[in-house]
């Protein structure tokens, strides 16, 4: 890189590189909602036993 | 189930907000790098990453001792949120370091001394969840759990200082680099300010992320508790 003239070019590491930022940061977003939904649904099926008993 | 406090709400839009605006600063604002070019870039987000997951760590570190003087649920709770919301934060940051390695140092990884520290530390806090997973006495894993935040947080200031005290090739951001340091750059006015604006909204991303994830542990505490009441 030191005998270059002007900025490598490397624009798709930068766009790999936020894909990932991206990517992961919506993935961990996305697995919070999923586990929500999922404990919701668990809570409402137990508190109906609940009620039943 | 408790509903949305209306402040997490608020906090939910205004994090959004920050994170378009740093965004747009990273790709607008902040000048493109004069050797490097546009992968420099991915520097604001990745160092912004690793803060948010040493804070999680230490977070669920300080966590951990308020539980063990405590014994209060809400401690464990809170540690193991922080502890998973570290981890994505430190698997982006060591993502996103390969990719930036790859035309810089010519690799996509080497085992330099805060490429090792920083991945040790990783697999030490999934070790941590794995640890969790194994053991069934909610009261038992939590001390478990406080214990191993504790301790497994000594791996956090090796890989911040890893940096500084062991011949690396990583380039610093605070201190001076070592002599073999390869990517190191001069911050322009705009790069510094995109920098530590980033740092911001990565902090607003992690308290807005740790109340969510908090939220979910006691409605897990909650289901928990009520299985076995209508099942045992």
């Amino acid at each position: 890189m030191l005998l270059q003239q002007g900025p490598a070019e490397t624009t798709v590491y930068m766009v790999a590189g936020y894909a990932v930022i991206f990517g992961v940061m919506l993935a961990y977003l996305a697995s919070l909602w999923v586990r929500r939904n999922n404990l919701a649904q668990d809570l409402q099926v137990l508190q109906e036993m609940e009620q039943k008993q | 189930m408790q509903s949305k406090p209306r402040l997490l709400s608020i906090l939910d839009a205004v994090t959004v907000a920050l994170l378009l605006i740093a965004t747009g600063m990273v790709f607008f604002y902040a000048p493109e790098e004069a050797v490097m070019g546009q992968v420099q870039r991915v520097f604001y987000f990745h160092v912004a990453a690793g803060w948010v997951g040493m804070l999680g760590f230490l977070v669920a570190a300080v966590a951990g001792i308020a539980y063990l003087r405590s014994g209060e649920r809400k401690w464990d709770i809170t540690g193991l949120a922080a502890v998973e919301i570290g981890m994505a934060f430190a698997f982006i940051n060591v993502i996103t370091g390969s990719i930036w390695a790859r035309p810089i140092w010519n690799t996509w990884w080497t085992w330099d001394p805060r490429l090792t520290t920083a991945t040790i530390m990783l697999l030490i806090y999934a070790a941590y969840l794995m640890l969790r997973s194994g053991i069934e006495d909610p009261d038992r894993r939590a001390r478990f759990g406080a214990v191993y935040a504790i301790v497994g947080f000594i791996s956090v200031p090796l890989t911040f200082f890893s940096a500084r005290l062991f011949r690396t090739i990583h380039p610093v951001v605070i201190g001076s680099n070592q002599p073999g340091a390869e990517g190191a750059f001069d911050m322009t006015p705009k790069m510094l300010q995109t920098f530590l604006f980033s740092l911001l909204v990565f902090s607003f991303i992690f308290v807005d992320l740790l109340w969510h994830r908090v939220r979910l542990g006691w409605l897990q505490d909650k289901v928990e508790q009520l299985k076995l009441k209508t099942m045992g």
